[in-house]
């Protein structure tokens, strides 16, 4: 039955080899930034930015990511595709334990489908494809698809799809476990201690599963509320890792100039956040599709990217990110363009109706990033009124469609078919609900390019098949995309091989090192 | 008059006072005119230090935008929800109060346990709320900001209009059977009005130090530029760049300042107690 096997290990030993040239140190502890206090630590029931952050480190997934995406083997040391693209095997990797010592097995995989398709929505989603899983021995569990489904390999990173121990959440009511409160995985660090306000405390795993690995001894979570704080926390050497978003972006160029101090944006290849503006289609003058190709030449993203991320980040050129899968430039560019913006809403017939501007309240970078765009907008002619609003506020305005144009951006997890289609599919118009349709563009080609897209093989054939649906999208503009966010990681140089994944931070601490 | 301004131009702070007010009436009026350009608009590069080019003189903030343009507009916004949100306090503020003092009893009780009401909320947090509940915008700044101002002027109006209303003057009118109203505003207002306009003066400092403090917390109106805005805006980037929040902020100081000592000169020239010594 396996046709096309995937030498996993292979790829991982590619991918490691570099870090070879340098010869790991074992023992120290490191001090990370956690922002902001993660609501607990179970990742099976709570999934916020900071509880994947620290718990990446305790629970595993079957597979990890490259920074170009591709399935590389974790719980799962070997997996195959049947030839109908319905059947995935998964070999599970022996000798693995959990923390308390009993070992992990099929029947755990098993356990945590259960557990996950009610606690956690998105796998609901990604799990919703699946038929049956069936596991023939202890270390082989089989999924049968109800139909080919192309991003499957893509749903199985600890965040998604997180192995939770069997033997002790089963017959317990999960959700008042008492192991909720110290969470047992197999990952490379154990829970130790948590000072609500303070810090969290995580400890090496002696007995995991990848001989010699974790090179720390201990990893501390501190908790520090207030952004320029943190900073401070930074220059005075409290802590040695600020993950993405922990500081203002301003604070970026002062802290990377600091002696022997290390940035890098890579580690968000597998979330690859999009920022871009809903445009409400419904009514007004944005329901002319020349207003909304005006406001995407109006804008000057590059001054964006430059000014108010610092030159982070990259401007987008449709409704797929760069770094996730089939995507392509081959679309109609937008260049930044006063004159033909100009023109086009002359053409449009717009005559200064008021719009209105919803900023994304996420702090100060989303506030000057919202006057600069308001300001793009009138220096072509438009009326912008901007609204100021809290996060709550805002997202009740995007969900009840009470908006003309509002700030957001969204995780597009690898592939088109998880995290593009779900904004742009008619289906998807559901009016009290943020993250999907808010737009309300409705384009029944569209519509059958992402169900197709989903569920074609092979490979060349999604990529024609969303070629296509890129390029429909960027004539229509059915949305305003901005920029590819990066979000930087700053640490100081002696903390090697922090990010060695498409997953950054989030997956865990397991490569990472000191040099003393 | 002719007297009062003798004893105002007497008074050194008030003369202070007053020239700096005028100055800062007249770059909110004029300044605009000199400045075509929005002060959003981004006109050089980021973050350029004061002093370095003429077309900029006291540099660019973090998106490049002018910070003396943003002073000038700054002072037309500042000045004018100060000066409003007085106004409208005073509205509210003479009218209770006159009543609670003139008629006593009942209605002055009903009347002064509504303004204690309004007193025993820290005034702050309660412009804060009503901002946040009403969404920012220029009119809910001013009515917040005249929400929290008025108890004062109604309390002491109250005070004035109780011992104004025994005078023999007062009771004569009475007496001649005007209306309560005409008396009211005709014999006790005008001889109650020289600590109002001394309390007023100081309301409209007070109020631009609200406004500030309201949009340094974010809760300005997004569509106007105010100096407490670029202080909220540039307080986060200080280290790099001190100018963005100095400037303003010595801005607010100085029609601060410039407001209380007018407030003393008026004090000075309308108390005639004081002025009778200085004679």
């Amino acid at each position: 039955m396996p046709k096309r096997v995937l030498l996993g290990l292979l790829l991982a030993c590619g991918l490691t080899a570099p870090a070879l040239a340098q010869e790991p140190k074992t023992g120290g502890v490191i001090n990370a930034v956690i922002q902001p206090e993660p609501p607990g630590l179970m990742l099976a029931q709570v999934q916020n930015g900071p509880v994947q952050m620290v718990s990446g480190n305790i629970f595993e997934g079957l597979l990890r990511y490259s920074p170009k995406l591709e399935p590389l083997p974790e719980l799962a040391e070997s997996w195959s595709v049947s030839e109908d693209a319905k059947t995935y095997t998964f070999k599970l990797k022996k000798g693995v334990t959990w923390h308390d010592g009993k070992p992990f097995t099929a029947a755990d995989v098993l356990f945590s489908m259960e557990m996950l398709k009610q606690t956690h929505a998105r796998a609901r989603t990604n799990l919703a494809q699946v038929d049956k899983i069936e596991t023939p021995d202890d270390y082989t569990v089989v999924f049968t698809l109800k139909q080919p489904f192309g991003p499957f390999l893509g749903i199985f990173e600890v965040g998604s799809m997180p192995m939770v121990p069997k033997h002790l959440y089963e017959g317990t009511d999960w959700k008042t476990n008492p192991y909720n409160n110290a969470p047992v995985g197999t990952g490379p660090f154990m829970f130790k201690e948590w000072q609500k306000g303070s810090f969290i405390r995580l400890v090496k795993n002696p007995n995991y599963h990848e001989k010699g690995k974790p090179y720390l001894d201990e990893i501390y979570w501190q908790i520090i509320p207030d952004a320029a704080a943190r900073s401070v926390a930074y220059e005075t050497g409290k802590v040695d890792v600020l993950p993405g978003g922990s500081v203002e972006n301003f604070d970026v160029p002062r802290l990377s100039k600091l002696k022997d101090t290390c940035v890098t944006g890579a580690g968000w290849e597998f979330f690859s956040p999009l920022a871009w503006l809903w445009l409400n289609n419904r009514q007004g003058p944005l329901a002319d599709k020349r207003v909304r190709q005006a406001i995407m030449y109006a804008i000057d993203r590059d001054f964006a990217k430059d000014v108010i991320w610092n030159g982070l980040g990259k401007v987008a050129t449709g409704p797929s990110s760069s770094a996730i899968k089939y995507y392509t430039d081959d679309v109609k560019k937008y260049p930044y363009d006063p004159a033909k913006a100009k023109a086009l809403l002359k053409e449009a017939g717009y005559k200064g109706e008021k719009i209105r501007l919803l900023p994304l309240a996420y702090g100060e970078t989303w506030q000057r990033w919202g006057e600069a765009v308001k300001q793009n907008l009138q220096d072509v002619g438009m009326t912008i009124e901007t609204i100021a609003t809290d996060v709550a506020g805002g997202n009740q305005k995007i969900a009840d469609w009470d908006y003309d144009i509002a700030f957001t951006y969204l995780y597009q997890y690898g592939d088109p078919a998880l995290g593009v289609g779900r904004n742009y599919i008619s289906s998807n118009i559901a009016k009290g609900q943020v993250f999907n349709n808010v737009e309300g563009y409705s384009n029944p080609e569209i519509d059958k390019l992402f169900a197709d897209g989903a569920t074609a093989t092979p490979d060349s054939k999604r990529k024609e098949i969303y070629d296509k649906a890129q390029k429909i999208l960027v004539e229509d503009v059915p949305v305003a995309w901005m920029l590819e966010l990066q979000f930087p990681t700053i640490t100081r140089c002696k903390v090697k091989n922090l990010i060695t994944t498409g997953i950054g931070v989030n997956d865990g601490f397991k490569d990472a090192w000191l040099d003393k | 008059m002719k007297q009062f301004w003798k004893s105002m131009l007497k008074s050194p702070s008030g003369v202070i006072g007053l020239i700096i007010l005028l100055f800062a009436i007249s770059v909110a009026v004029f300044g605009p005119m000199l400045f075509p350009n929005s002060p959003w608009r981004m006109v050089q590069r980021p973050f350029l230090p004061p002093f370095t080019l003429g077309a900029v003189p006291l540099g660019t903030d973090a998106l490049g935008r002018d910070v003396f343009a943003g002073m000038i507009f700054g002072a037309r916004v500042s000045l004018l929800v100060g000066l409003v949100s007085t106004l409208v306090a005073l509205l509210v503020g003479v009218p209770i109060g006159a009543m609670a003092g003139y008629f006593g009893g009942k209605v002055d009780d009903a009347l002064m346990r509504f303004t204690e009401f309004f007193q025993t909320i820290p005034s702050f947090a309660l412009a804060i709320v009503l901002v946040a509940i009403l969404q920012p915008s220029i009119y809910s700044i001013v009515a917040s900001i005249a929400v929290v101002s008025w108890p004062p002027v109604a309390r002491l109006v109250r005070g004035e209009v109780l011992s104004l209303r025994t005078r023999e003057y007062v009771q004569a009118a009475v007496v001649t059977g005007q209306s309560n109203s005409w008396i009211i505003l005709r014999e006790i207002l005008p001889n109650a009005l020289s600590p109002v306009i001394v309390l007023a003066s100081l309301m409209v400092a007070t109020a631009i130090l609200l406004e500030s403090s309201l949009a340094f917390l974010g809760l300005g109106d997004p569509n106007l530029i105010s100096w407490g805005y670029m202080v909220g805006a540039g307080r986060t980037v200080i280290r790099q760049a001190w100018w963005i929040t100095v400037f303003p902020g010595v801005a607010i100081l100085i029609s601060v300042l410039g407001l209380n000592l007018i407030g003393e000169g008026l004090n000075d020239a309308l108390n005639p107690r004081l002025s009778r010594e200085g004679r």
